[in-house]
């Protein structure tokens, strides 16, 4: 978090520990708005770039980095700075597409790379994948509840509105017939448990190669998560959420905008809008978690992290306060319910040799 | 078995693994007090719709109807087809591990 963005928090409003008290308890009182988000970018990058060289070369004793990029606002901001901390060298580019990737993922891409200097390979993981039943799999787990469902179909899986509603979050399937015709149909536990078991076979056959890399060049692998997708678990367990370093999972997706505009990501990138690009149908964030843009989110997540109360913030976000305390509700069920994918493999007995924290 | 205590049975079985919540009472949230996320409302709704011929639209699908043992019991009595004999317990639905 950034100190400048503390200190224009209301010190009248319950700061989250005794620290930060400390630091606001002597400030002016200010009211909450958008700046808080605000970041010194060319401080930020330069404090960044050298913890991801301390952490690449002293602390995990390795040459360079290997980071996937999707063409995406994250990975790019996360290659950007890798190239900042340790030049084009010692940065390896990957691109894995597979048969649902959008072309446009491996053209943004490669303009990254391009405007970066940066070194790339790509690797089309559909073969892997499809050796490994993950598109038949996901398939027949769809077909249990849209029949007619066809591999020459296109898919998604969206939740219920949560911030109007108070449905429970239980994933529909969407699917598009050859012809256009969109069906939508609610999963049950075992389609719904079939298609994300099949589905995360992506996100851990991409880490695989990912460490292929790492391995064969002596390199860590950079894990590309912001803020929000960090807190709220949205990765797959030793697949994206695996890596070395994840240099940007202190920043809140705003901040990763200021750091691309400071670093020269392309406009193209910075323009592109935000999808998981994991099934075939364009799924972006709000159609799985909230219909809300990341700027607002982000104020209500940071808002929620600072304790402060739905009133205070719901004029800032365009929300009614009812919907920000929705907003509350929904961060803090989902961090408990992801807990799990945070979680290091737990001992019986611990063994004092090898350390929780090396 | 009435609905009630059928009911009941099912939630313990199934998402609080045997243990005996202290105080589980029967207005008590399943939510609040983390006896089941979404996963298990879609077993829940499973097991109703196969135990009781129940079908669930969409709006059905709240805390409003779901969330406690009462509110459970309730939708159900509200909904079951009064000649509905399904098979008494094939909606039994496995512990998951």
């Amino acid at each position: 978090m950034p100190v400048e963005s503390l200190f224009k928090l209301n010190a009248a409003i319950s700061p989250p520990s005794p620290d930060l008290e400390a630091r606001t308890m002597s400030l002016p009182a200010t009211v909450f708005s958008a700046d808080v988000l605000k970041i010194d970018a060319a401080r930020i990058s330069a404090e960044i770039a050298g913890q991801i060289r301390d952490i690449v070369l002293e602390r995990l004793n390795r040459k360079g980095v290997v980071i996937a990029i999707s063409g995406g606002i994250d990975s790019s901001v996360v290659a950007a700075l890798c190239v900042k901390a340790l030049g084009t060298a010692r940065v390896l580019g990957l691109m894995l597409p597979e048969a649902d990737s959008s072309p446009d993922s491996l053209h943004f891409a490669n303009l990254l790379a391009q405007s970066l200097g940066l070194p790339t390979r790509v690797e089309d993981i559909a073969g892997i994948l499809m050796a490994a039943g993950c598109y038949q799999r996901r398939d027949d787990a769809i077909r249990r509840v849209i029949p007619e469902y066809t591999a020459a179909y296109k898919c998604k899986i969206v939740l219920p509105d949560q911030l109007n509603g108070s449905a429970y979050p239980i994933f529909s399937v969407v699917v598009e017939s050859p012809l256009g015709e969109r069906t939508k149909a609610r999963l049950t536990l075992d389609s719904y448990l079939g298609v994300v078991a099949a589905t995360n076979f992506k996100q851990r056959t991409r880490k695989m190669m990912e460490y292929y890399y790492a391995d064969l060049f002596n390199y860590a692998v950079a894990g590309t998560p912001n803020r929000l997708e960090y807190d709220q678990g949205f990765f797959v367990k030793n697949g994206d959420g695996a890596a070395d370093l994840k240099p940007i999972a202190h920043l809140y997706k705003t901040q990763v905008y200021q750091l691309a505009g400071y670093l020269g990501i392309p406009q193209e990138i910075l323009k592109r809008p935000p999808t998981t690009d994991t099934y075939p149908l364009d799924q972006s964030q709000e159609e799985f978690y909230f219909p809300l843009s990341y700027d607002r989110m982000d104020l209500c997540l940071y808002a929620k992290n600072h304790g402060l109360l739905p009133e205070e913030v719901a004029p800032v976000v365009k929300l009614t306060a009812q919907q920000v305390a929705r907003v509350y509700h929904v961060i803090d069920r989902t961090r408990s319910a992801t807990r799990y994918l945070h979680r290091l493999p737990v001992l019986s007995e611990k063994v004092p040799e090898v350390p929780d924290d090396l | 078995m009435e609905i009630k205590d059928e009911l009941r049975r099912f939630v313990t079985d199934n998402f609080m693994y045997g243990k005996p919540y202290e105080g589980f009472a029967d207005d008590d949230s399943f939510i609040e007090r983390g006896i089941m996320d979404s996963t298990a409302v879609m077993e829940l709704v499973a097991h109703l719709e196969k135990r009781y011929g129940i079908t669930f639209d969409d709006k059905d699908l709240s805390p409003d109807n779901l969330d406690s043992v009462n509110r459970l019991a309730r939708f159900v009595g509200s909904r079951v087809q009064p000649d509905f004999t399904g098979a008494r317990d094939a909606g039994r639905i496995a512990l998951q591990t």
